[in-house]
């Protein structure tokens, strides 16, 4: 019913629901076996990994050297560790789907109820996006971003750990849905009026909205940094059109969060408005107008596609020059290809509802402008193809995975440019044939972009390369896996099948449920393939080990200083002259100077970013569950806590010589001993 | 365009052939307007093959030549421009954008939903003075409600229409957002609340076809399908004479009744329907007293006469159920339009 006010809210003379609000012992799903099962699972390895920190005294290191660090490779490590975590969440609820969609035939409901499937694809979709490719990408931004341009940090330090964290409580309030609760069950972009209070009147939305909201703080914010970064502090001659591609494709995706999150944060919160205090943005009744919704989740949604793909797209243009040793061919063209895709990004959101009954002139205009973007997306395929002509190309794991994406991608990108031809959308719009679309650019273009990343930085991050053996068992795998669960896909979308069905009449349909299964399995092995990988690379670590600081012979100036890079990354600021600065510097035989260091200025770790975030993550759990006075108390020690934050004012200190000729030293001899 | 059209007929089986195996509905639909976006979905894949196939196979040929072990090859490891060659990788993808441009712009204009169609299949048009046969659909959790406002007979979850006779629907939901689809006559338009969407369809082979909703709406959503079954004329008229012929009465309180949320409803007829159903659920005024959008937005300009009424006749209405009136504004006495609707429940 639509005007149902909350009886919490006119209850608080009982005291227990004044403090637990809505929250009961029903909440904790105990009589449901899957989630009772992951909860063991997740507590025995949750006390495991607390009884070997504290086994090995790790606690004061934990939160001295990471939790607590504003050094923006170990923020970037820690948004990748984050992002992989999530993505086994994310891919444990992938292959849930899966296994129900191959048995959940005829007169077999699966195995999941309908309750808790909409839970499940709700979740992997909200969990693949915000909370393992954003990690992922933005990992990568704040690892190597600094590095590229020959600077100590990024431009606000503590803010860095700050959006981290508040990416990871984001992540933590959508973990804790699964055992305190449920998560929404409205698809991952919450339709109203599906996800207004009439329809959807129990915790799962707010658990989508605050997690999203918290960990939208941080991704603002980390994007307003990096711009900063990338503007300001550039080495000496670094001009714009000599940065390195994946600085400029950083740069443009950050501008992108820039402008397009604050869109998702201003819906949400008027979606939160409609549900907490009764107001009429998006019901059916009183004025609502959910197509405005709509409007408004897909502003944002159609940059953030761009805002995963254009770093890859970064990341792929290094790979490809390093591996190829060769310069990028059409450096110019690549980067306005980029700037072009950034604008266009901007004017296409309308063809996720053409069959919302837009007239014919809007639905031809947004087409058209979608297959616009093709064309600086094909320039950019051509110009990777073009460095690999007359190349001497290396087969290296990250090599392996940009030729995967390359013929992967290009499939993406035709059904993509398709699904742009508005009456071809009509009858393919939320079929399966979508599904299969999207996770073809997206596996084969951002999840290949990320392997590939991880291996190629791996070594700078940690002084050792990765196992190639598993790291190719791995590609081959999802490579094998990903057509095998997303061909008979688009064959099922030809037939007719549409999105987030849990079962299905016709038995014809089967057989390809269960290839796609097969192929989620191996995708599955994959993704082992890839823990036993780094596994396997920190066992053998020694014969992995890179002294030299450039184990690919790089042509960016993150692979001139060594692996892991010191604390400050570069003794003294390298003067760039070229686009492949660093090998240009090995060209003109540049030599390392051994003597003149001074005391480097570098940002103090500190507590706050944490503190800020777990309290942000306690004031959203206390909404979410409408316990008022914690809500109040938890923003009340937020706003003090940031104010007492303001009064730190010991947030430098120099690195003094002593230190800096001594790390400096130590890599001189680990360069004599390689020699 | 004869030599399109070849290329046409002879390409359109080949493609489709690898999926021969099985019952690609999109690319073999019943319907002349499922047929044409079928043929759409397939001349727009060939046109874009003519880059892609390049792309890929040039892709694997470059990766062979250039293999570090492969000495003979040429290696310039400082070329890295070439203006013709930049010309021809921003030309390429330009032309293919261009003529599917075309295409669309074309294309979406013909096929709009909107449009009253304009031929029967490829080799017939409608003849002058036919009158489409008018379908008013209504999403429900979690079936369908048609209403064959001509006819005067409403079914839930099965559809019917006779062949070669353009259709009119007229849709819309009493929920939340579904999407209208039956992929072997049409492409889906959305089915929203307080809102309408137009769908003109023809079907032109007799027979039985899924129809579902293509967008999720929650717990029901999984079962919310029905046959749409393609008749001739006669066979459809004895099938509106059997509704009839059964007697039942969908009344506006029947409706409310059938609006309630429920799961693999069986097929079931009305002989009659309370006139104007359909737009008082498009104007979410069939709860009796309520106030109509439409007229929510008429008495906008002429003050508050309509509202007061409106508001006045819930008040005095005994029989109002506990469903909140649509229809509030910010005046003296309640300055927030929610809380005058609470006080005109309580």
């Amino acid at each position: 019913m639509p005007f149902e006010t909350d009886p919490t809210m006119s209850d608080h003379a009982d005291p227990t629901k004044l403090v637990l609000g809505r929250l009961t012992w029903e909440a904790i799903p105990y009589h449901e076996p899957i989630l009772l099962a992951t909860f063991v699972a997740v507590a025995l390895g949750g006390v495991a990994v607390f009884a070997a920190l504290t086994y090995f005294r790790a606690w004061g290191p934990l939160w001295r050297d990471w939790i607590t660090s504003i050094d923006h490779k170990k923020i970037g490590v820690m948004y990748i560790a984050l992002g992989l975590v999530m993505l086994l969440r994310g891919f444990g609820d992938a292959i849930m789907m899966r296994a129900q969609q191959a048995i959940a035939f005829g007169g077999s409901m699966g195995y999941l109820p309908p309750h808790h499937y909409d839970q499940i694809f709700t979740a992997h979709g909200v969990i693949m996006i915000f909370f393992v490719a954003m990690p992922l990408v933005t990992g990568f931004m704040n690892f190597v971003v600094p590095l590229q341009i020959g600077a100590r940090d990024v431009a606000f330090p503590f803010l860095n750990n700050f959006s981290f964290w508040m990416t990871a409580s984001g992540a933590a309030l959508v973990m804790m849905s699964l055992f305190v609760g449920e998560f929404a069950r409205t698809g991952w972009l919450a339709y109203p009026p599906l996800s207004g209070l009439a329809y959807s009147p129990d915790v799962g939305v707010d658990y989508y909205i605050w997690s999203l909201q918290v960990a939208g703080v941080g991704t603002v914010l980390s994007g307003v940094n990096l711009i900063a970064t990338i503007v300001k502090m550039r080495a000496p001659g670094m001009t714009l059109m000599k940065m390195p591609i994946f600085t400029w494709t950083a740069l443009c995706t950050n501008i992108l969060i820039v402008v397009a999150f604050p869109v998702l944060t201003a819906v949400l919160a008027l979606l939160s408005l409609d549900r907490y205090v009764g107001t009429n943005f998006f019901t059916n009744d009183l004025g609502g107008n959910a197509m405005m919704y709509v409007n408004f989740i897909w502003i944002w949604g159609h940059p953030e596609v761009y805002i995963l793909i254009l770093p890859v797209f970064g990341i792929f243009s290094e790979v490809v020059a390093t591996f190829c040793g060769k310069r990028l061919f059409g450096y110019a063209s690549m980067v306005y290809a980029t700037v072009v895709i950034t604008i266009l990004s901007y004017l296409v959101w309308l063809h996720h509802f053409f069959t919302m009954g837009s007239g014919a002139s809007v639905n031809s205009f947004f087409g058209i402008t979608t297959m616009i973007i093709s064309i600086p997306t094909g320039a950019k395929i051509f110009n990777w193809l073009f460095t690999m002509y007359r190349g001497r190309i290396r087969f290296e794991v990250p090599m392996l995975w940009t030729i995967g994406f390359m013929i992967t991608f290009v499939i993406g990108g035709m059904t993509g440019v398709l699904l742009a031809v508005p009456p071809a959308d009509f009858v393919l719009h939320n079929s399966l044939f979508l599904i299969a679309h999207f996770h073809n650019v997206i596996i084969g273009g951002v999840v290949f972009g990320l392997m590939a990343g991880i291996t190629y930085w791996f070594p700078k991050a940690f002084g050792f390369k990765l196992d190639p053996f598993w790291g190719k068992c791995s590609f081959w795998l999802w490579l094998t896996g990903f057509y095998f669960a997303f061909m008979p896909l688009y064959v099922l979308g030809l037939m007719g099948v549409t999105r987030r069905l849990s079962h299905f009449d016709d038995p014809s349909l089967q057989v390809w449920f269960q290839v796609a299964a097969f192929g989620a399995f191996l995708i599955l092995l994959g993704i082992v393939s890839m823990i036993v990988q780094l596994g396997v690379s920190f066992v053998r670590r020694e014969s992995l080990r890179d002294t030299t600081g450039d184990p690919w012979n790089g042509r960016t100036l993150e692979w001139s200083t060594s692996s892991p890079p010191p604390v400050y990354n570069f003794a003294f600021t390298p003067v760039v002259h070229d686009n492949d600065a660093w090998h240009d510097m090995k060209k003109r035989g540049y030599v390392r100077p051994l003597s003149g260091f001074i005391p480097i200025h570098m940002p103090k770790n500190t507590a706050a970013g944490f503190v800020l975030a777990v309290l942000s993550a306690a004031c959203a759990f206390a909404l979410i569950w409408h316990m008022w006075p914690l809500a109040m108390a938890a923003f009340a020690a937020l706003v003090a806590a940031t104010i007492v934050h303001t009064f730190n004012y010991g947030r430098d200190h120099h690195i003094p010589v002593d230190e800096v000729v001594r790390t400096e030293g130590m890599r001189t001899r680990a360069l004599a001993g390689h020699v | 365009m004869p030599s399109l059209k070849n290329v046409r007929r002879w390409l359109l089986p080949c493609a489709a052939l690898p999926l021969a195996g099985c019952d690609t509905v999109l690319l073999r639909p019943s319907g002349d307007v499922a047929a044409q976006q079928g043929h759409l979905v397939v001349l727009s894949t060939l046109l874009m093959l003519l880059i892609i196939v390049p792309v890929i196979v040039v892709t694997l040929v470059f990766a062979w030549r250039y293999r570090q072990s492969n000495t003979d090859a040429t290696y310039s490891p400082d070329w890295d421009h070439s203006i013709q060659l930049e010309l021809v990788i921003w030309a390429a993808p330009l032309l293919i954008v261009i003529a599917l441009g075309a295409l669309t712009w074309i294309s979406t204009h013909t096929l709009d939903p909107y449009r009253p169609l304009q031929r029967i299949d490829a080799q017939r048009r409608v003849p002058g003075a036919t009158e489409p046969l008018n379908v008013e659909v209504v999403a429900l959790d979690w079936k369908w409600l048609f209403v064959y406002p001509d006819q005067g007979v409403a079914v839930v979850n099965e559809l019917a229409a006779p062949v070669d006779r353009p259709i009119r629907f007229r849709i819309t939901a009493a929920s939340v957002m579904n999407s209208f689809y039956i992929p072997a006559l049409a492409g889906q338009i959305y089915a929203m609340p307080g809102m309408e969407t137009t769908l003109h369809a023809v079907i032109n082979r007799t027979g039985a076809y899924d129809g579902f909703s293509a967008n999720y709406s929650g717990a029901g959503f999984s079962d919310m399908r029905f046959k749409f079954h393609g008749m001739s004329a006669d066979d459809f008229d004895r099938w509106v004479q059997a509704a009839k012929a059964g007697g039942n009465t969908l009344s506006r309180d029947g409706y409310l009744q059938l609006e309630r949320p429920s799961e693999r409803e069986p097929v079931r007829r009305y002989g009659a329907v309370a006139p104007g159903l359909y737009d008082l659920v498009v104007n979410r005024c069939v709860v009796p007293g309520t106030m109509c959008m439409r007229n929510m937005k008429a008495a906008g300009p002429r003050g508050e006469t309509g509202l007061a009424r409106s508001v006045d006749a819930i008040a005095r209405d005994p029989a109002m159920p506990s469903r909140a009136p649509v229809g509030a504004v910010c005046t003296a006495q309640a300055p927030f339009g929610a809380t005058l609707s609470y006080a005109v429940r309580d």
